[in-house]
């Protein structure tokens, strides 16, 4: 089993590798998996006013083909809203990175990273949401 | 590009010597070795004499002890199996240790279906067990110890001497399967109250298919029910024709590990410290998996915290080694051997296993070190364990969503 080399360029250069600050209003962080397991994603998006996902980062600890479905994924989300995004199946990723049997797992947590960062952008959004109208029922 | 072998504890090259030696026994000397009335057949006959005589002296044993087998798995196969039945009036209690290879656990597994009793010791930390341990477990109706001489993953070595001496003491038959040992360190039969030992050639640079078993003749002499039937070769014990040119080849292989032992094992070892020292003064958050002294001359298991193995694999691409990581076994389990050490999953999926042999250069190990660190640091600078850790935050108390 040699590693396919979109496998292998994603390791070498990898797509928005990098971080964004957690805490910001408009910063959607999704960490999924395990160390025991061997794998450990952070998946986190820019969201705009319009909720399009304008930047995407990622981290990830794991094989090759974990390394490269979650660079993927984070290719794949920016531009597209929060909804669109959520489209984003890990059989989409299998095809394209070529992955074989063993390997489909990294691409479904790459999906659940996607969908955790989402949901955690759009939890920050209730949360403001609910405060400001708390504020303004003052 | 350069390529760089490290993995020979998985297997090695065939010296050139040794594919010399074997030749003549795939051309004009293809007799059969119990073809006892021509000279086809004698020819063969005394290949595979020589052979047995190379093999007998690695281990201080009598020619007359060694048994061809196609390997090491038949090998431990042919001993466990071979006492478990021929002694089971005796008892049916087994001792071995949870870290063994396969070829060890899998028979005792199966025997324990069959009605036997096996006792699986811890070891420690380091993948030693001590000789306390066996002597606690052995029992009235004990029939066999079974433990490693040194083991693949870690190069760790257990207290033979001491268990053979215990063994003897308590009148147990004592296997070791010394398929990484052999060859590399020194081993005595006698002196080490060994009464089974296993071998391969293909790890001393010599073919695969083909190894031997050690199996005693005097105080006590081991009877053994054969697993394999048919014209009763090798004592009745390993039926089936003998292949003469692995045999030649094996032995040829053990004569050239014995003559070279002493200084290769210097050579190796020094490579091998080199290595490490290599990687530790340029990598922080590493540790070496196995006991720092007792263990092979050419093994060198390290976790690099924060990075997956077959990642790393991946980024020392020209480099060949291998990994106790979930990801490189085809079961998806990381490595029940680093696991056994009992020092958390995550440290099996973080470590690469470097196992160097006769034809590692210190260019190698130069090579290696340079793209080792290069890998390690563009890994961990992906890394959101690294990321986390260098932000002060104990990995051990995060809650990891699992899925």
């Amino acid at each position: 089993m040699a590693y396919s080399d979109k496998v292998v360029d994603h390791y070498q250069h990898p797509r928005n590798m990098g971080s964004m600050n957690q805490s910001a209003p408009d910063v959607g962080t999704g960490i999924v998996g395990a160390p025991e397991c061997g794998d450990v994603m952070k998946l986190q998006i820019q969201v705009d006013n319009d909720n399009r996902i304008i930047d995407a980062k990622f981290k990830t600890f794991g094989c090759g083909s974990a390394i490269a479905s979650s660079s993927l994924a984070t290719e794949w989300v920016k531009g597209r809203t929060l909804d669109q995004a959520l489209q984003i199946r890990n059989t989409e990723i299998v095809n394209e990175l070529a992955l074989p049997p063993v390997k489909i797992h990294c691409s479904v947590l790459a999906e659940d990273a996607v969908r955790a960062a989402i949901a955690d952008v759009k939890k920050k959004r209730e949360r403001a949401e609910a405060d400001t109208e708390a504020v303004g029922t003052k | 590009m350069r390529v760089v072998y490290l993995d020979n504890n998985a297997t090695t090259p065939v010296d050139p010597r040794v594919l010399e030696a074997m030749l003549p026994y795939y051309r004009e000397h293809f007799g059969n070795a119990a073809s006892r009335n021509h000279r086809y057949g004698w020819i063969a006959e005394e290949a595979v004499d020589k052979a047995r005589e190379q093999v007998a002296k690695v281990i201080g044993a009598s020619n007359k002890e060694i048994i061809w087998t196609s390997g090491a798995t038949e090998g431990n196969n042919t001993a466990i199996l071979g006492v478990a039945r021929m002694y089971v009036e005796k008892g049916k209690h087994i001792v071995t240790c949870k870290i063994e290879h396969k070829a060890v656990i899998d028979p005792c597994k199966f025997l324990e279906t069959q009605g036997y009793d096996v006792t699986w010791l811890d070891p420690d930390q380091t993948g030693r067990v001590s000789v306390n341990q066996v002597r606690q477990a052995i029992r009235e109706d004990t029939i066999l110890v079974s433990l490693m001489f040194a083991n693949n993953e870690i190069g760790t070595i257990h207290p033979i001497p001491e268990i053979g001496s215990l063994c003897k003491e308590k009148g147990v038959l004592f296997h070791t399967d010394a398929t990484q040992a052999f060859g590399k360190i020194p081993i005595d039969v006698e002196a080490m109250g060994i009464d089974l030992l296993t071998m391969s050639a293909h790890k001393i640079y010599g073919p695969k298919g083909a190894g031997a078993v050690y199996v005693r003749r005097r105080k006590p002499r081991v009877r053994l029910q054969p697993i394999i039937y048919g014209g009763g070769h090798e004592r009745g014990i390993r039926s089936g024709t003998l292949n003469v040119p692995g045999v030649v080849g094996c032995g040829a292989a053990a004569e050239i590990a014995l003559q070279e032992m002493p200084t290769e094992s210097v050579r190796i070892a020094g490579l091998r410290d080199r290595l490490w020292a290599g990687l530790n003064e340029q990598l922080s958050d590493i540790t070496m998996n196995g006991h720092p002294e007792h263990r092979l001359p050419n093994t060198l298991n390290v976790s690099f915290l924060y990075i997956e193995g077959e990642s790393l694999m991946m980024g020392i691409s020209d480099i060949a080694v291998s990994s106790g990581s979930a990801c490189t076994s085809a079961s998806l389990e990381p490595s029940y051997v680093l696991k056994g050490l009992g020092l958390g999953e995550d440290l099996a999926h973080s470590s690469i296993r470097f196992s160097l042999g006769r034809f590692t250069t210190q260019e190698d190990i130069d090579y290696t070190i340079d793209q080792v660190v290069e890998a390690v640091n563009h890994l961990r600078e992906m890394s959101p364990l690294y990321e986390m850790a260098q932000a002060g935050v104990d990995l051990s108390t995060v809650e990891w969503q699992r899925h």
